[in-house]
This record gives structure tokens, C-alpha cells and sequence, in this order.
């Protein structure tokens, strides 16, 4: 062993974190450190998991491969994808909405019935917004004032919006208004014959912005901050308050236009619908690699989460010949692959 | 009437009078003042749990006041957050590191406050005022790595770093030096140095009276939530601050001139022996012997790897390679129960983050080591506990000294007592102390320190690791020299010196 | 010498900021309200030996439900939750009446035990395996526990075939319409539970053990707490109640429906414990808050319907009621009411509220998670001898 290393602190010394850096492990090393809440990793892995689980429909059914098939994971799942993109402003501040789902629900009822009883479609959208905005709003203000837990306020939220279904409508609504019709109906032309909706464009917009806000505004460094320790965040001088209202009257307003998108995909309103849909937003931002205690996660993470389910969706449906109950176990067993997989290849970060 | 300092030329940018602070059960602050004058650096002196942190959380807007007034600038102020009082111009440090850890050093250095362009934050101009503020405080960190995975030292300094990154007219700085080294003290006073001189008003916390008299100008002394004076420095004799602080004679501290004579026959067999421990990435094999009823100290700088052997020692992170042995019986430490098992004990670090369970009271606290021994099955009867609880309680004078306190209510040193009353009950027969006297003050050191020259000296093998050198040689019989994650030396506690140690830091012992 | 000021131990008195005070205040309003709106309310009635009546109905209603939440309660306090429940629930009650249909002999008593036996096997296994994710495999609980979830019902309707499987079998039958000593089975069952359980969690360190992993789960592992076993345990053991509560729920009605047995069970457990003032953040917890929790919630229901609330507003009503009691149990407004009776004497109030955070920090400074109030008359500082100093 030689000594001649004088310096202080420029010894060739194992280096604090990775020291056996191979390339691959030197590769690993800048995934970890890049950027806000380092999660760009478990993201990675997501992707890949997300091709596999792509590849391996296509080698299976012959139709899989079609472009249009991939699209459709976009068409079919618009609406969760904005649901997830407001989940996910909830989950990085620690927090969590139940209330996602119910709120898709009321949106959908509030929309149809007005639109039945002869109200403009665009007074009708943004009275949805306001709707779900200010419930949000709501919420996030019990959370911080009042200091009681996100869960139990927004489970609370949950059966508030589900009461106000019920006392609005039961029974189903159909939507016949022109707007939306025409909305749901029209697409866009893609070339090689394969098509969008406007649901997917109004999708991936929302997915731009709040890519946008999280990472390149200081509201967005808040609620990282809140994440990672929210009362370091105060004691930093940061808004913490206003913040942790706000991000829960963004998914409101993500609940309330997912709501929207979800009318269009589906042409009515109902009570019942999105019933457990909270849980498949949830799902989809802790694929996307996002932590449930905060502070750490991507949005785009959340996009690739709802691609993930949806794949497991059309891969079901290809099938066709399964059973319900065989849908619920394939989706349970992927589900599981695919935290399991995520946790084994991010574990040994900490 | 020691209060009349002389009066400076210049009026005071921060003026406390008269705060007072209740909390259930205790009162933090009975009429306290203090005066910030630009220009000066002024230390908080006090015990643990004197008040100090709760004075500076009332006058940064954390805590609301139950009466008194503060005034900055003249102006009376009341802060209702810390964002407002950021906002008039004070910056401040809190005792435990308070950043995010989730967060980049860059990003939490300019948190808040991110240069813009165009309305979205400037990510280069980010990096580049972190660097400099990296480079003035000479902190050699990559600005982009996550801050949490750096040790709890180089966290308070980007702490501080951010601190410093404003043109703030106050500082204040909650126990800043606890966690570091020389080197760094160093580094932070010069910088401190520059700040006062531009005219900023500095308010300095630390227990260690050298730093306190080598930076500061003037000091209020608190005593159990009094204030007691205000004095200049230079007219303060060290004797006369001590007393001021602990309202009494200062018998207890003549243990720290004590030498240690611990006998030891050299041929027996070590307690425990280590043959090329280490952890990949953590520490380099490294052997150690440590003898019963001997003190081993580790010195190091700051990410020499003192932490991450301790570690090992108590199986709280696995080795990756190298043997253990116990009474020269080979034992496997894969998890802290294993280490338990064979009578090893381990105050970690990190108060916060793997001491104290802050639910919990300070009874249940001090008994869960024991406790968890025993198994859940065995629960210690109540009366044996409340025994054991109020005869710790008393020796290591843990204050307030009410078993059912919530722990996390207790001041910083004191929560580092109940932390060493958790080992002491399980009689451990090795001991591992990391960093066991940081952020405590002065006579409760002396305490500790005759602790454990008289644990030693009554048969248990200690482990002490301090950042502090002086105290590590002060109460070591033998010393371990590490650097850059591997040992470098091991020397005889006694015929060490300062001098040869710190030499032997900065060079890597070229004896390998 | 260093004075330490002496406390009085702690004298235990009504504290007015603790949750388990605003629940029992809740459910006596509730109470009161249905003696007020249906004075028949709490009419018992015996009949052959047993007894009858609303209040009996509660009790026998709210058993699974409270079942499932004491073993909730557990694992919350671990810092975890257990959203499968309801799907072992419908696994239990499955595997138990696919096993007595099947079988040559469907009404003997020894057919019932093997059934029974199974379901709780199985019950015990789909806790391991819950237990394992969470605690081996390192998955946040939430999501471990919602693959349990969604694969489980799945599971369940695999064991039935996607029927509705009805059987008799009269000692089966017992769980659900039973009576001992006068009372439901169900409520007898539940209650030996709690007792067994507070017995093994106050009596022995379990309880300690338990807070301190789901306060500080670094720090308890460094002290030697099995820190790992214990939170296997504790979702083990929910699943456990899980599987006696499907047990009870089809016994009950004589019919295993796996799409909608136990349904939502889940969040009326997390309610009933979280009304009863357990953090989900973990840490501190308690039976008895569990309890009320759970009683309220059975109480509302039972509300509801004596009052005879319009099918569509049920909801609603029960959404506006726990509404009110959260807002009852909100930190700030307990904080607030509290200070109103004990006046002046604390005021001072955190800036930053924050969470359970330790160390040497900002606190709320109301002692909302701690059951033993400060003492109004609890010392001040001493006052030491300043002397000459001053
Ligand atoms: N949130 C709180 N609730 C109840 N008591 C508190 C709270 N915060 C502090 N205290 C009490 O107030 C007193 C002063 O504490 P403080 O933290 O200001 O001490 P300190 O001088 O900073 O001590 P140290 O040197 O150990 O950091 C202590 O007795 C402490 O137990
Ligand atoms: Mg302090």
C-alpha cells in the first residue's frame, strides 16, 4: 500500500457513495444524482418494464403490434392520466387524494344533468372545474388549517362527492349535447391510418404543464421541499401553506377534468362510475416510481404508470377468453411483478 | 447588575425585551432580552434546555410569544413565520439540521429564493451561486448530489452555506460547529469573520467555550430559562461564564483535566477483535482491538469512516468482508440483535433520525433497549422500571426530569442523556459511543466523560468517537487514526499528543 | 445544584384535547339523538333467552367491522395499513362454504371445523404474504396491500366458481345467528378479541414495541426491537380478523357472495380507527378510540335508517356527520376549544404547524397525540439562586 497520496481530500479514496464504479455502476451513479427528487431511475426502469410488458403482447397476439393498439392506451386511459398527473402533485408533498375517483364521478353527473336540463356546454365545463377546484381547494385547507390527515379528509371528500351523485342523480344520465358529442366522436387523423382523440391532446397538455411546474418554478421546488421534510420547508421560509392547499385544489381541478374527458369517453353520467379509480391513479404514480411518502417522483413517471395499466388492460382484453375473476388476479400478479421488479432495482439506493 | 455592557456606538439592529414563552408544563423563557448589534458576533450562552433554541425560534416567528416585545430595526416586529422574518433580513440556522434531504445541494442551498429567467428557475445560475458559496465556505461538494446522502456534518455546513447565501443583516446560528472539525470551524469563523465585518449581526450558540471566545464579541448568559447577563467578551473571565451558565461552583468539571489510568494487561484476549472489517464503498478493512475495560478512541475528519466502522461494530449496517470476535469467540454481527446478544451497545450519531422515538416518553425511551432484550413477552414490571428510569434520570441529571415527558419536547442534550441511559441499562459490556457529547454542554460533558472513565475503569470496553480531538484524547487509552474510509495509525492514548495526532490525520500515517 | 423541577406523576384526569374524549362526546350525541328522534330506541327486549333490540343490533352489526379495525388498528400503528381486508373477508367466506357445500356430510359439526379451520389457515397465509411484501420485500403497504386487494376478490370468485354459494350447516350457522349468554355470538367473539388483544398489547411490551416501529423504525431497530417480526405480525394478525370477520359476515346470511362480501370494509375499518384517534402516521394508538370509532359508524347507519333518510341523501348524511366529527377532532379547533376552558395558559402557538417530527424542533405545541395532559399546575422553572449575579 503506498502513501503517497498528501493532499487532503484529493486521496484516490473509495469515493463516499458507489466506489466499485465498472461503467454500468458509473452509469447508475449519474441516474441516481440527476435532478429534483432522483427519481429518474425508477422511471427508467418503468419504461423498460413497460416495453417487456409491450413486446411480450406482441409476441403473443398478432394484432398487438399495431400502432394503433398503442395509441389506444392513450385513448382509453385520458382521463387517468390526468388524474395521475394531479395525484402526483398530492403524493410528492406526502400527502394522498382518495377523493380522485368521486370526483370524476360528480363531474360526469354535474355535466350530464346540466346538459340535459338545456345548459351551454362551455358554462357547463367550467362550472365541473370550479366544482372540483374548490372541493380540492376544500380539502387542502382542512389538510394544513385544521392539521388533519390528507387520507381521512380526502376519504371524507370521497363520500361527500358520492352523496352529492346520489342526491343529484341516480340513476345514469346519457349525454346527447353537440359539444360533446362532437368532441367524443371527431378525431384526429394520424398517418399509417391510426388516430387520437382530443381527450389524449387535452391529456398531454396537462402532463406538459405540470412537467413545466414541477420542475422549473418555484412553486414546484416546494412541494418537493414539502415532501422531503415539510417542516424544514417552513423553517426554510418556504410557502408551505399555500402550497399544500394548492396542490390538492389541482387535483380537484385534475379530478374535475378528468371527469370531463371521462364523459366524453363514456357519453353519460352516472353515480356509480370511477368507482375505485382513485386507487388505479395511485397505482399508476407508484409504478411511474413515485414515493408515497413524498418528495420524490416524476411526473412523466405517472404517464408511463397509466401506459403500464393500461397494457395490462388491452392485454386482458386480447385474451377475451378470460374469466372476471382470472382479469382481477392477472391484474393483482402484474401489479405485483411490477412493484416488486421497481423496489428490487431501487433498493439498493438508500 | 452585570447587564450594562458598555454601550456600542451603533443601536441595535435585533432588540428582545421582556419574552416569555410557556409551553404545557414548562416555562422556556421567563423575560428574556437580547440585543444584536450589526458588526458583532454575539453568542447564546446556556446549559442544555436553558432556553436558547426557543429563544431564537421566538425571535425567527417559529414560536409565538406569550409576552415581550422584539424590535429590528427599531420597528416592532412581530414574525408570524420564518418566511417573514427571512423576509426582514434575518437568516438562520436551526440546532438539527433543517434542509431536504430529498432535494440537491444546489437546489437546497437556493430554495426559495432560485434565480429566474424568464419566470422559470435558472438552473446554471443555480449551480453556479451554489458554487460559489460552496467555494467560500472551502466545501468541496458536488452541487448536484443529493443532499441526504451526505453525513449529517457536510448537511449542516450546506446549511450553513445556504445561510450565508443572502444579504441577510442577522445570522443566527443554532450549535452550527456541533457536528464539525477543526478544519471546518475554520472555515465557517473566517467567513463569519468576513460577514461581521461587512457589518451583519451574528448570534452564535455552541458549548464549546474556545470557539465561543475565539469568534464572539459579546454574550448573553441564560440560565434555566433567566436571563442572567450581558457581557463583553473580553471582560468575561471563563470561570465567571461558567458559573453564570450553571449557577454554581464548578466542581464536576475538574474531571476534565483527569487522566485516564485504565490497566489493561496487554497479552489477554481483546474483547472484541476485528480482522479486516469493511464494507464496500463505507470503510476499507480495518482491524481493531479493543480491550475490556479500556476506551478506544476513533479520530478522523469528517468522513474518515469513524461512523461507518462503529457501524459495523454494532452490525447496524453488514460487513462486506473481514471477521469479528467477541472474547475470541467468532460471532457473526449481521443485525443489531445479533451485536445486542453479545453485549454491545450503540448510541448512534443521528439523534434524530435513529435515537429517539419521539412518540414515545421518556420512560419508554430510556427502557427500550431493555426492553426489546427481554422480548415483548417479558415486559419490565412497572415498578423495577420506574426504579431504573428515575435512578438514570437522576445520574445523568436529565431535565425536566419527568419519566412521562414526550421525549421529543426534551432540548437537545438532554435528549442525548436519555439516549445514554438507554445503553447504560442493558450493562452492556461494550460500548459504542458515536459522537455521545455532541451539542451538550459543558458540565453535562464533564459528566458524561467521568461516565466513561468510570464505566472503563469498572471493566466495560468503550468506543468513543468524537469529532472533537481534544476530548477523544483527554479520555482514550488507546487511539485509532483513520482516514479516507481505512485506519492509518493506532497509537497509545497517553503519550499521544494533539499534535502527533493531528499529523498523523493530515499526512495518512506513512507507516503503511 | 441543579434543581429539577418536580412534577406531580402525571394525575389522570378528563383532557379535553384527547380524541377519545371527542369520540365518546360523538357517539353520546348520537345516542341521545336516537333516544330523542325514536324513543324506542333503546327498548331491549328478551326472547327466548336472548336479547334483542337496537342497541343489540349495533353491536352485532358493528362486530366485524370493529374486528377487522382492532387488528387495523395494529397495523396503523406500525405506520402501515391493510387495504386487502375486505378481499381476505371474501376469501375466508369462500374457502368455508365451497368446503361445507362440498362436502359428503354438509351439516355435520366436524365439517364445520374443517371449514372453518381452512378459512383461517388461508387467512393466516394471505396475511404472511401481505406481511412479507411489507416488511421483507421493503413495498410501501398501501400498494402491497392493493395487490392483495385486487388480485383477492379474483381469488375468491376462482373459489367459487363466480357463484353464490348458499349451505346450511348448523354449527357453521352458529357464528352468525349464535347466541352466548344472552348475547350475539358475533359480539361475544369480537369482544374476547379485544380483550386478548389489549391484554397482550398493555400487559406485555407489545404495545411499546409496536409505537416505537411505527414511530422511529430506525431508531427501534438500532435499540434491538424485532422491528422486522413485529410488523409481520401485525399484518398477519389483521388478516387473521379478516378471516374470522368473513367467517361471521357469511355465516350471517348463510351465502358466500365474493363480488360483494366485505366490500369496502377496508375504509369503514381505517375510519373507525382513525376516528378513534389513531395517527396514520403511526406511533401512539388506541383500542378503546377504536371502539368508539367503530360504534359511531355503526350508530350513524343505524340513524339513518330509524330515521327513515331518503335513500339518495344517505350518504350524504352519513358524509356530513363524520365530516363533523373530523372537523371535532381537527388539532386546531380542539386546541382552541381546550384553550377556552383553561384560559390563559397556553397560548403560545406554533408558526409552522408540523407533523411528528423529533428532536429539538417546532412542535405544535398542543399536546394533541399525548394521552397524559400537562398539569395546569405543573412547575414552573425553579428559581434557582441567582445571587449576585443579577
Ligand atoms: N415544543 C416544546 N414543548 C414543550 N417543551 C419544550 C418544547 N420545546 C422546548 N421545550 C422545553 O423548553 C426548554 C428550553 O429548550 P431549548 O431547546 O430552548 O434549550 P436549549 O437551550 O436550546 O438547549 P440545548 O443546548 O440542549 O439545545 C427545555 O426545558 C425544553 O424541554
Ligand atoms: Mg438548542
Amino acid at each position: 500500500m503506498t502513501a503517497t497520496d498528501s493532499a487532503t481530500g484529493t486521496a484516490p479514496a473509495p469515493a463516499p457513495e458507489r466506489p466499485d464504479r465498472s461503467l454500468g455502476q458509473a452509469a447508475y451513479a449519474w441516474l441516481r444524482r440527476t435532478d429534483t427528487g432522483s427519481s429518474t431511475f425508477s422511471v427508467l426502469v418503468t419504461a423498460l418494464l413497460l416495453v417487456v410488458l409491450f413486446g411480450a403482447g406482441t409476441l403473443r397476439y398478432e394484432n398487438f403490434g399495431y400502432p394503433q393498439v398503442a395509441l389506444n392506451l392513450l385513448v382509453d386511459n385520458a382521463h387517468l392520466i390526468v388524474l395521475a398527473v394531479g395525484m402526483t402533485f398530492v403524493i410528492l408533498t406526502g400527502g394522498i387524494d382518495l377523493s380522485s375517483g368521486a370526483v370524476v364521478a360528480l363531474s360526469t353527473v354535474i355535466a350530464a344533468s346540466l346538459l340535459q336540463k338545456g345548459w351551454a356546454a362551455p358554462l357547463v365545463i367550467v362550472l365541473v372545474l370550479a366544482t372540483g377546484t374548490l372541493l380540492g381547494w376544500a380539502m387542502g385547507a382542512a389538510v394544513h388549517h385544521l392539521q388533519l390527515q390528507p387520507f381521512i379528509v380526502t376519504l371524507a371528500g370521497m363520500f361527500l362527492a358520492r352523496g352529492l351523485c346520489f342526491v343529484i342523480s341516480e340513476p345514469s344520465i346519457p349525454i346527447r349535447d353537440d359539444l360533446f358529442t362532437g368532441l367524443a366522436q371527431n378525431v384526429i387523423e394520424l398517418p399509417g391510418n391510426t388516430y387520437l382523440t382530443y381527450g389524449v391532446l387535452i391529456a398531454l397538455v396537462v402532463v406538459a404543464i405540470a412537467v413545466y411546474v414541477l420542475h422549473r418554478t418555484r412553486f414546484g421546488r416546494t412541494v418537493y421541499a414539502i415532501g422531503g421534510n415539510e417542516q424544514s420547508a417552513g423553517l426554510m421560509g418556504l410557502a408551505v401553506g399555500r402550497t399544500k392547499v394548492a396542490v390538492y385544489a389541482i387535483s380537484g381541478f385534475c379530478s374535475a377534468l378528468g371527469g370531463l374527458l371521462f364523459s366524453l369517453y363514456i357519453l353519460s353520467g352516472w353515480s356509480l362510475h370511477a368507482i375505485g379509480m382513485e386507487l388505479d391513479a395511485i397505482a399508476a404514480v407508484v409504478i411511474g416510481g413515485t414515493l408515497l411518502t413524498g418528495g420524490s417522483g416524476l411526473v412523466v413517471g405517472s404517464l408511463l404508470g397509466v401506459l403500464v395499466l393500461g397494457t395490462i388492460q388491452s392485454l386482458i382484453s386480447f385474451d377475451g377468453g378470460l374469466s372476471s375473476w382470472w382479469t382481477k388476479i392477472t391484474i393483482g400478479v402484474l401489479l405485483l411483478v411490477f412493484v416488486v421488479v421497481q423496489r428490487l432495482s431501487t433498493r439498493s439506493s438508500r | 447588575m452585570s447587564t450594562a455592557a458598555p454601550r456600542p456606538a451603533a443601536a441595535p439592529v435585533v432588540e428582545m425585551s421582556g419574552i416569555t414563552i410557556e409551553f404545557p408544563g414548562v416555562r422556556a423563557l421567563d423575560g428574556v432580552g437580547l440585543r444584536l448589534f450589526p458588526g458583532e458576533v454575539h453568542a447564546l450562552m446556556g446549559e442544555n434546555g436553558a432556553g436558547k433554541s426557543t429563544l431564537i425560534k421566538a425571535l425567527t416567528g417559529v414560536y409565538r410569544y406569550d409576552s415581550g416585545t422584539v424590535t429590528v430595526d427599531g420597528v416592532e416586529q412581530q414574525f408570524a413565520t420564518p418566511a417573514d422574518a427571512q423576509a426582514a433580513g434575518i437568516s438562520t440556522v436551526y440546532q438539527e439540521v433543517n434542509l431536504c434531504p430529498n432535494l440537491t445541494v444546489t437546489e437546497n442551498v437556493v430554495l426559495g429564493r432560485e434565480p429566474r429567467k424568464r419566470g422559470s428557475i435558472d438552473r446554471r445560475a443555480s449551480r453556479e451561486r451554489t458554487r460559489r458559496v460552496l467555494a467560500e465556505l472551502n466545501l468541496d461538494l458536488d452541487p448536484g448530489s443529493i443532499l441526504g446522502r451526505h453525513p449529517i456534518a457536510l448537511q449542516q455546513l450546506v446549511a450553513i452555506a445556504r445561510a450565508v447565501d443572502t444579504d441577510a443583516k442577522v445570522l443566527v446560528l443554532d450549535e452550527p460547529t456541533s457536528s464539525l472539525d477543526a478544519g471546518e470551524v475554520a472555515e465557517l469563523f473566517r467567513v463569519v469573520r468576513t460577514l461581521r465585518d461587512r457589518g451583519v449581526a451574528i448570534l452564535f450558540v455552541s458549548h464549546f467555550l474556545d470557539q465561543v471566545y475565539e469568534i464572539s464579541d459579546r454574550m448573553t448568559v441564560l440560565r434555566n430559562g433567566r436571563l442572567v447577563a450581558e457581557h463583553r467578551t473580553a471582560e468575561l473571565p471563563r470561570l465567571q461564564l461558567v458559573q453564570e451558565m450553571i449557577g454554581r461552583e464548578l466542581s464536576t468539571l475538574e474531571h476534565l483535566e483527569r487522566e485516564p489510568a485504565h490497566e489493561a494487561p496487554a497479552d489477554a484476549v481483546p474483547r472484541l477483535r476485528a480482522r479486516g472489517l469493511g464494507r464496500t464503498g463505507a470503510i476499507a478493512p480495518t482491524d481493531l482491538d479493543v480491550h475490556a475495560g479500556r476506551v478506544t478512541g476513533l479520530a478522523g475528519l469528517l468522513g474518515s469512516g469513524r461512523t461507518e466502522l462503529t457501524r459495523l461494530l454494532f452490525g447496524a449496517d453488514r460487513a462486506s468482508s473481514g471477521t469479528v470476535e467477541v472474547d475470541g469467540r467468532p460471532v457473526k454481527l449481521r443485525t443489531p440483535r445479533t451485536a445486542i446478544a453479545e453485549g454491545i451497545a450503540f448510541c448512534s450519531e443521528d439523534r434524530k433520525g435513529e435515537g429517539v422515538v419521539g412518540d414515545l416518553t421518556v420512560r419508554d425511551n430510556v427502557l427500550l433497549a431493555l426492553q426489546a432484550r427481554r422480548g415483548w413477552l417479558r415486559r419490565i414490571p412497572t415498578k423495577q422500571g420506574d426504579e431504573l428510569v428515575a435512578k438514570y434520570i437522576k445520574a445523568l441529571d436529565i431535565r425536566p426530569a419527568h419519566p412521562d415527558a414526550l421525549i421529543r419536547n426534551l432540548s437537545g442534550g438532554n435528549q442525548q442523556k436519555v439516549l445514554l441511559a438507554r445503553w447504560l441499562l442493558t450493562e452492556p459490556r461494550l460500548l459504542l459511543l458515536d459522537e455521545p457529547t455532541r451539542g451538550i454542554d459543558i458540565g453535562a460533558k464533564a459528566q458524561i466523560q467521568a461516565l466513561v472513565s468510570q464505566l472503563a475503569s469498572e471493566g466495560m470496553s468503550v468506543v468513543f468517537v468524537s469529532a472533537e480531538l481534544e476530548e477523544v484524547l483527554r479520555i482514550s487509552d488507546r487511539i485509532t487514526v483513520l482516514r479516507d474510509h481505512r485506519t492509518v495509525a493506532d497509537v497509545d492514548g497517553s503519550t499521544a499528543t494533539l499534535d502527533s495526532v493531528v499529523d498523523l490525520i493530515a499526512s495518512g500515517g506513512d507507516r503503511a | 445544584m441543579p434543581e429539577t423541577p418536580t412534577e406531580p406523576r402525571t394525575r389522570r384526569r378528563l383532557d379535553m384535547s384527547s380524541p377519545v374524549v371527542w369520540a365518546a362526546s360523538a357517539l353520546l350525541v348520537l345516542l341521545v339523538f336516537n333516544a330523542v328522534v325514536n324513543p324506542g330506541f333503546f327498548a331491549l327486549r328478551i326472547q327466548d333467552g336472548h336479547l334483542f333490540g337496537s342497541p343489540v343490533d349495533v353491536l352485532k352489526n358493528v362486530a366485524p367491522t370493529l374486528l377487522i379495525a382492532v387488528g387495523m388498528t395494529l397495523v396503523i400503528a406500525t405506520r402501515g395499513i391493510d387495504l386487502s381486508v375486505g378481499a381476505v373477508l371474501a376469501i375466508s367466506g369462500a374457502v368455508s362454504f365451497t368446503i361445507i357445500d362440498g362436502s359428503s356430510d354438509p351439516t355435520s359439526p366436524a365439517t364445520a371445523a374443517v371449514a372453518i379451520g381452512t378459512a383461517l389457515a388461508v387467512g393466516l397465509v394471505l396475511g404472511a404474504w401481505n406481511g412479507f411484501l411489507v416488511s421483507v420485500v421493503g413495498i410501501q403497504p398501501i400498494i402491497a396491500t392493493l395487490v392483495l386487494m385486487t388480485a383477492g376478490r379474483g381469488l375468491a370468485m376462482l373459489v367459487t366458481d363466480g357463484q353464490i354459494i348458499t349451505a346450511e350447516n348448523p354449527a357453521f350457522d352458529w357464528l352468525g345467528g349464535g347466541f352466548v349468554l344472552g348475547l350475539p355470538a358475533q359480539v361475544v367473539l369480537t369482544l374476547l378479541v379485544l380483550l386478548v388483544v389489549a391484554a397482550l398489547t398493555r400487559r406485555t411490551a407489545l404495545g411499546t414495541l409496536i409505537e416505537a416501529v411505527g414511530t422511529n423504525p430506525e431508531a427501534a431497530r438500532l435499540a434491538g426491537v424485532r422491528s422486522r417480526s413485529i410488523t409481520w405480525t401485525v399484518y398477519v394478525f389483521v388478516a387473521f380478523t379478516a378471516a374470522v370477520a368473513g367467517l361471521m359476515t357469511n355465516a350471517n346470511v348463510s351465502a358466500a357472495d365474493a363480488n360483494r362480501a366485505g366490500l369496502f370494509i377496508e375504509l369503514d375499518a381505517i375510519l373507525a380507527v382513525v376516528i378513534g384517534g389513531t395517527s396514520l402516521a403511526g406511533g401512539r394508538y388506541s383500542l378503546t378510540g377504536t371502539v368508539l370509532g367503530a360504534l359511531i359508524l355503526q350508530t350513524l347507519t343505524t340513524t339513518t335508517l330509524t330515521m327513515g333518510v331518503p335513500d339518495e341523501y344517505v350518504r350524504l348524511f352519513k358524509a356530513v356527520v363524520i365530516i363533523a366529527v373530523f372537523l371535532l377532532q381537527a388539532p386546531r379547533i380542539r386546541a382552541a376549544l381546550g384553550r377556552r376552558r383553561r384560559s390563559a395558559r397556553t397560548s403560545t402557538s406554533p408558526a409552522v404547524p408540523v407533523p411528528a417530527v423529533e428532536g429539538d424542533d417546532v412542535r405544535p405545541l398542543t399536546p394533541a397525540s399525548s394521552a397524559e395532559p400537562a398539569d395546569a399546575t405543573a412547575a414552573e422553572p425553579t428559581t434557582t439562586d441567582q445571587g449576585a449575579l443579577r
